[in-house]
């Protein structure tokens, strides 16, 4: 029955009081361990078509008189547009019509960062719409730009209502009980997200309905904004996205370029594209934002954490949200006495928006490279260290965890710790070598709503039918997968059909490492439901009762074992009819903390003479629950530790100090990793369903593995070198500042722990 | 202005008006969208084409300029057995660089049917994806004739 329930929902770590219609969920969860097809490697079911360059992206539209947009955006970091004049951009060849501020909210004259929409024309080709948009004739007043996060908390200024503090126990007695204190202050870089597909939409007009294709991660958060800001139903909108060229967190929403082509295309009567070129991309489609973290933490001599503090800047942008980069503070270790202060500076930058576990891949560097500096300071071993400190509950607000294997992440990550010794004898003079762990933690347990239907046609085939997207996380094929499994029919004869709102029910957003861990129950849910229709008819057919039957690699079996029939025989007596299952999402369970988490093991090799830092080898073991499909399972993982190393080493937008300016918004200025980077990355899954989680027990997987790269990298250079690197990215200037820092500090030991006299 | 291009065999006419991009005359005109832009100044690879077998940025190639030179797309490699193998290996995620990242190596193999783990390194360095699928391309160029 569906229940109605106010509960929490967790998107990104953050909270919000929803009103939601559950709908229980009856089904047993399978026993741990691989099944026939779950648990078993699968091979991409959409993997051809884009392979062979078929799949039609957003970017590869084209609509029967599609016209192309080009947009002016302000290159100041603060400024008004004092005159603007749109009438020589109307003039030129192909061009059809051009809006500028004010024509549609999303086009403003008061910009407050570098890239914020100011006017826009359309024509016949893109070459046509940019040789207008140059003529259009503008003059700006330009102010100076507040760039410094901290003089804007200094001014208070702030994107949110201001600085969040989250306390428990005591945190000025924890420091006064602790053996030993440490403190240091960290800063991670401003990182972009670079999907290789830019943000783009082609909007068309039909009748009073508009259609929106749209590289997007959320189709059903894009029917509902659209909807709203054009006052339409919004069944009046419908959104379409098959493929999409990666999103990373930056593509939960239509954004400006949408309306832009919707306004567009409503005065033309044309379908209408608006695509961000790379330099757009990568000036105003989000990013990770820069934080300062000032941490400290007190320790008894055996390791046993008494207080952890710390004061987290978020340099967030003009807008957007204050990320819980004190989250792995709050959240990871056993410790009684926490206070943290989170601040979200409201600074004239572009927008961040959500990049793969946001705060929570830069708290966790902060956090888990300030804890090794202790366990070098008690001389104690690091792994040791989170063993004596590990949290059983969560402590940040007193509930269980509906599943915690973070001890058996440690322990299997054991061997690969165990080479630190090998590794750093392989050292020469000039290149050490060494090795580094850091643990994560994070959200990723999904929720609902979220639904699936499932439609087995007279022919025994099946395809499964939801508006889900996939990103490119795999989720199309964890799906089919699953709906095989719980048919017992071959996973070859599931096509699963996903992408359009107008033709499949709501679908759970592909963020926050949330579409498996939603969409995966609520289709198993739909089979089953498909499942049972057919043992009923089956029964029927065969004179048996219903509970002696099931289905088995494409059969309808009895228990006794005498009746094998194909499934293609019971529904092919249906001819044209067709069973139809439906399933919903199950609530998640109530009263407990569902979480993710593993641990990263690091080798490092640093040049002390150039500061120059490898990645040789990053082991990883991950507890997300059940695993759906190992094969994409570990691609994941090594996607999301390929941009933890590239934001650990070569990664940042920078800016001009004075102007605010961003300098790097090409690829050849950005340093994005490239396959000569790539470190050797092992994977490990630990694959315990999570039983108090849905019918499946699986959690999400597209952000843990990024979480924990950085730490795990700054800890084996201090490993190899004895060197706190404090900021991200570890530049060689970084590097051989923690270098001679470390230097000068094994002087004054030697000075002063040298006895007299020698 | 009526030019010919050679593409997966086929001898094309095009109208594209001198200054477009072979990248863009393949897709805009030709229809040919397999081909992907993702940065259009020359700095990712995913526009990867052969023009004489050679790999070639076409985002940073004028139509006008290819004149007799055959072009290969990834629409003329859909049956090359590198395509198979980057399925199988899970060489991708998106997909959007894989087309250009499937010419390339296409390109490698030719000259070399076995490429060591830094040949691949080198020949592939080009061709950025944001995915992070490299460590399954470099096994699916290693494992291709599988
Ligand atoms: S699109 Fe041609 S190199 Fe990036
Ligand atoms: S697979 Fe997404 S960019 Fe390469």
């Amino acid at each position: 029955m569906a229940r109605l329930i106010r509960t929490e929902k967790e998107v990104e770590g953050r909270y919000e009081e929803v009103w939601l219609v559950v709908e229980e969920d009856a089904l047993q969860q399978w026993p741990a361990g691989a099944r026939s097809i779950v648990g078993q490697p699968a091979v991409r079911v959409d993997g051809l078509e884009r392979a062979r360059g078929e799949a039609i992206f957003t970017a590869d539209l084209r609509l029967n008189g599609m016209l192309h947009t080009a947009v002016l955006r302000s290159p100041h970091a603060a400024a008004t547009v004092g005159r603007i004049d749109l009438t020589p951009a109307l003039a030129l060849p192909g061009v059809h019509v051009a809006l500028g501020p004010g024509d549609i909210p999303q086009l403003e004259d008061d910009c407050n960062y570098e890239g914020v929409a100011v006017a826009a024309v359309c024509a016949d080709t893109l070459a046509q719409a940019r040789a207008a948009l140059a003529a259009v004739e503008i003059e700006w007043t330009v102010r100076e730009p507040l760039l410094d996060a901290d003089e804007a908390v200094r001014r208070g200024q702030y994107v949110n209502d201001g600085p969040r503090v989250r306390e428990r126990g005591d945190f000025e007695r924890g420091l006064a009980e602790a053996d030993v204190v440490v403190t240091g202050e960290f800063t991670t870089a401003v990182v972009l997200h670079n999907s290789m597909e830019t943000h783009q939409a082609v909007v068309q007009w039909v009748g009073d309905a508009v259609e929106v294709h749209i590289s997007t991660q959320y189709i059903w958060g894009v029917r509902d904004t659209v909807a709203s800001g054009l006052g339409l139903p919004p069944d009046k909108v419908r959104v379409i996205c098959h493929y999409m060229g990666g999103g990373f967190g930056s593509k939960n929403e239509p954004d400006d370029y949408t309306f832009i082509a919707a306004e567009l295309a409503k005065r033309t009567g044309r379908p209408v594209k608006c695509a961000l070129t790379r330099r757009e991309e990568n000036v105003n489609s989000g990013n990770r934002n820069a934080t300062i973290q000032r941490l400290t933490i007190g320790a008894k001599s055996d390791g046993t954490l008494t207080a952890l503090g710390g004061d987290f800047l978020n340099a967030v942008g003009w807008s957007g949200w204050s990320s819980s980069t004190e989250g792995p503070m709050q959240m990871l270790y056993a410790c009684a006495n926490v206070k943290t202060t989170t601040y979200g500076a409201k600074i004239n930058q572009p927008p961040m928006k959500a990049f793969r576990a946001p705060g929570f891949v830069e708290g966790t560097f902060g956090l888990e490279s300030l804890l090794d500096e202790l366990a070098s300071k008690l001389d104690l071993d690091p792994m040791e260290l989170r063993r004596r400190n590990y949290a059983d509950h969560d402590a940040a607000d007193a509930r269980p965890f509906s599943s915690k294997r973070l001890m058996e992440c440690y322990r299997r990550a054991e061997p690969h710790w165990e080479r630190r010794h090998e590794v750093r004898a392989r050292s020469t003079d000039t290149v050490k070598r060494g090795v580094g762990m850091a643990s994560q933690i994070w959200y990723g347990g999904g929720g609902p709503p979220s639904y699936a239907w499932i439609r087995v046609g007279s022919d025994g085939r099946v395809t499964v039918v939801t508006a889900m997207q996939d990103i490119g996380t795999g989720t199309k094929t964890a799906m089919a997968q699953i709906a095989a499994e719980e048919l017992g029919i071959p996973f070859e004869h599931v096509t699963v059909s996903i992408g359009d709102s107008a033709r499949g029910p709501y679908a759970a957003i592909s963020a926050g490492s949330s579409t498996t861990p939603s969409m995966g129950p609520a289709v198993r849910a739909a089979a089953a439901d498909a499942k049972r229709q057919i043992l009923e008819i089956a029964a029927q057919r065969h004179h048996l009762e219903e509970r002696v039957l099931d289905l088995k690699d494409g059969n309808v079996v009895s228990a006794d074992g005498n009746l094998s029939s194909p499934l293609s025989e019971v529904v092919g007596l249906l001819e044209d009819a067709q069973i139809l299952g439906k399933g919903a999402r199950g609530p998640n369970p109530t009263g407990m903390q569902v979480l993710t988490f593993g641990v990263q093991v690091a080798e490092v090799a640093v040049d002390v003479e150039t500061g120059e830092v490898w990645v040789d080898r990053i082991a990883a073991v991950h507890d997300v629950g059940r695993v759906i499909n190992p094969l994409g399972a570990s691609s994941q993982i090594e996607g999301g530790i390929i941009q933890g190393v590239g934001h650990t080493l070569s990664e940042e937008r920078l800016h001009d100090p004075k102007t605010g300016r961003i300098l790097t918004s090409g690829l050849d200025a950005y340093r994005l990793p490239t396959i000569a980077d790539v470190p050797e990355i092992i994977s490990e899954l630990v694959d315990e369903p999570d039983e108090h989680l849905t019918n499946l027990g699986s959690k999400g997987l597209g952000e843990p593995p990024i979480i924990p790269t950085a730490a795990a990298i700054a800890n084996a250079i201090r490993d190899a070198t004895g060197a706190d690197v404090r900021s991200l990215p570890i530049s060689r200037a970084e590097m051989l500042r923690a270098l001679r820092e470390a230097e000068l500090r094994a002087k004054e030991r030697e000075k002063v722990g040298a006895p007299a006299g020698v | 202005m009526s030019n010919t291009l050679n593409v997966n065999d086929h001898l094309y006419e095009f109208h594209s008006p001198a200054g477009t991009t072979l990248a863009e005359t393949l897709r805009d005109e030709l229809a040919l969208t397999g081909t992907k832009v993702a940065c259009a100044e020359g700095h990712c690879g995913a526009c990867t084409v052969l023009v004489d077998g050679s790999p070639t940025l076409a985002c940073i190639t004028l139509a006008h300029s290819v004149g007799d030179a055959k072009v290969t797309t990834i629409e003329g490699l859909r049956e090359h057995p590198m395509v198979e193998s980057f399925v199988r290996s899970d060489a991708l995620q998106c997909g959007f660089c894989t087309p250009g990242q499937i010419v390339s190596a296409v390109a490698l193999v030719e000259a070399k049917a076995v490429p060591t783990r830094d040949e691949i390194r080198h020949a592939m360095a080009g061709n950025l994806c944001r995915c992070g699928a490299y460590p399954k391309i470099e096994e699916a160029i290693r494992t291709w004739q599988d």
